[in-house]
């Protein structure tokens, strides 16, 4: 089913009978020609590509428990194309130009909103670097601004302009960033996916590979054995569990990382702004409420919960940046557990097994590249060749010496 | 996060720096013929273990002592705690 306004306008004068579900709930094939292991953003957005735009068929996603139920759904929104390294920037511009396009591309309203991202500064050095780095993403076809404080003033007059150790002297400001519905967008996917043929296996947890002679013959689930040609994992989160099954160990520690969301206040903060002096940084959804987070807590984690003492110092950032938030209450606070890769860029590459893939360790960028990751990933499960924006994400690249260091940090500071 | 010092009692762990997997306490002999291979994995490879972990954490704030902490990675339990000094030793002995 196709929707428009005319379907609305058509079922609200028909009682609204006329709608069906956004996706079927097949029952799982003896055997598929392709298998994404994940039914995440970035495992539906591979199967909708997988299947519209390289026109394979036989294709199903397996989800442990509900689509959208990970990270996904537990992410702070945001969308940007603001890195600095040849490895990185075209391919978060490609996934930015295909988060402009997303919408017609999936007849899925996804609120993908271009509110823009500010980065402030706040010494001289920093804004030396950010002007590199805007520099950097103008060259590769993405936006960037440099202002002043007086035109950060204007944009928001709120924040804390003239503390003493922290003054801000700037922001760079990335016009085309800024927030998507993140639940719409695996919802969007999976309906898309869904209707050019994939079948979308929810409660369907894969507890075994069988591989024979290095070669992938298909999988063990809570469902049944399920044959496959080939496997993708894209599970972020639990790639060092799953991909434990194959015999593989990673560069991969899973931590935890917070978010949070204020009581809903009227329209306040006009985009996503990011404090230069401490990991912080805040949006306000459309319903009000501010959406904000900080850094990981710091140690190995699993159970999708942190401590308190990352809290304080989330709202210490918060209230460093624009004081008059400590008048807001919290309303919602949730972690989702991160790949965290060793320098803090991602892996969408071959494995040693044939037939098996990999896509995982986004550390707390995975939202923002879930198209791109997708499309990447489908080119190379249908191609077994990376796409041309993804050539350096290698599994080997820790071992080759070609690390992305694009921050410098991956689960620790200390490993470069 | 509360973690038993074994010379301490009870301490806060917001005392303590993580380093991480405790199997950093073996690093690779440096002369060895796979040395360059056996860095690489000693720096870069994990276990990633979803249950139980144990893990290195630097008591900064305290007496600067290494620990190894057991802890339960999907509930955040702390199952036992011993000094890394005294895993190494023991390790050695054993070798």
């Amino acid at each position: 089913m196709r929707y428009s306004a005319l379907r609305i306008a058509y079922e609200a004068l028909t009682g609204h009978k006329g709608w069906t579900p956004a996706w079927r709930d097949p029952a799982p094939k003896p055997a598929y020609d392709y298998i994404i292991i994940g039914g995440g953003g970035h495992g539906l957005a591979t199967a909708h590509y997988l299947s519209k735009v390289y026109g394979k068929a036989r294709i199903a996603v397996l989800e442990k428990g509900w689509i959208g139920g990970g990270n996904v759904g537990r992410n702070t929104t945001i969308i940007r194309s603001n890195y600095l390294l040849p490895g990185n920037e075209p391919f978060y511009e490609f996934s930015m130009k295909l988060w402009e396009g997303l919408e017609q591309d999936l007849n899925y309203n996804a609120m993908v909103s271009q509110r823009g991202i500010m980065n402030l500064f706040h010494t001289d050095g920093q804004r030396d670097a950010y002007r590199r780095r805007g520099n950097a993403m103008i060259l590769q076809g993405s936006d960037a601004e440099l202002l002043t404080a007086e035109q950060v003033r204007k944009e928001a007059p709120f924040l804390n302009f003239d503390n003493a150790r922290f003054p801000i002297k700037g922001a760079l400001m990335h016009r085309r960033g800024g927030t998507v519905r993140h639940d719409a967008v695996a919802w969007g996917y999976a309906r898309s996916a869904d209707s050019h043929g994939v079948d979308i296996l929810q409660n369907c947890e894969v507890t075994g590979f069988r591989i024979e002679q290095g070669r992938i013959q298909g999988v063990e689930t809570s469902r049944g054995y399920i044959g496959a040609g080939k496997v993708g994992v894209a599970v972020a989160g639990s790639s060092s569990r799953v991909m434990a099954m194959a015999g593989m160990r990673l560069p991969i520690e899973s931590h935890v990382l917070q978010a949070f969301v204020s009581e809903g206040l009227k329209p306040l903060i006009p985009g996503v702004i990011t404090f230069g002096a401490g990991h912080f940084y805040v949006s306000q959804s459309d319903k009000g409420g501010l959406v904000f987070g900080g850094d990981i807590d710091g140690y190995n984690s699993y159970a999708q919960r942190g401590n308190l003492p990352l809290v304080e110092d989330v709202a210490e950032g918060g209230m460093a940046l624009m004081p008059m938030i400590g008048r807001a209450r919290l309303l919602r606070m949730w972690g989702g557990i991160m790949d965290m890769s060793m320098d803090g860029s991602p892996y969408i590459d071959r494995t040693p097994i044939e037939g098996l893939y990999f896509n995982g360790g986004w550390c707390y960028g995975g939202f923002k590249a879930t198209p791109a990751s997708g499309y990447a990933f489908a080119h190379l499960l249908a191609t077994d060749r990376p796409h041309e924006t993804a050539t350096a994400y290698r599994l080997d690249r820790s071992l080759s010496g070609r690390m992305i260091d694009e921050k410098g940090v991956g689960a620790q500071p200390n490993l470069h | 996060m509360i973690i038993p010092h074994p010379l301490l009692g009870p301490r806060d762990a917001q005392e303590f720096t993580y380093l991480g997997d405790a199997g950093l306490i073996n690093r690779p002999y440096w002369l060895s013929e796979d040395a360059a291979r056996a860095f690489h994995d000693y720096l870069y490879l994990r276990d990633n273990p979803a249950g139980q972990h144990r893990e290195l954490w630097f008591h900064e704030q305290g007496d600067r002592s290494w620990l190894v902490v057991t802890r339960d990675t999907t509930s955040h339990e702390i199952l036992s705690v011993e000094l890394a000094r005294d895993v190494a030793l023991a390790r050695r002995s054993v070798a």
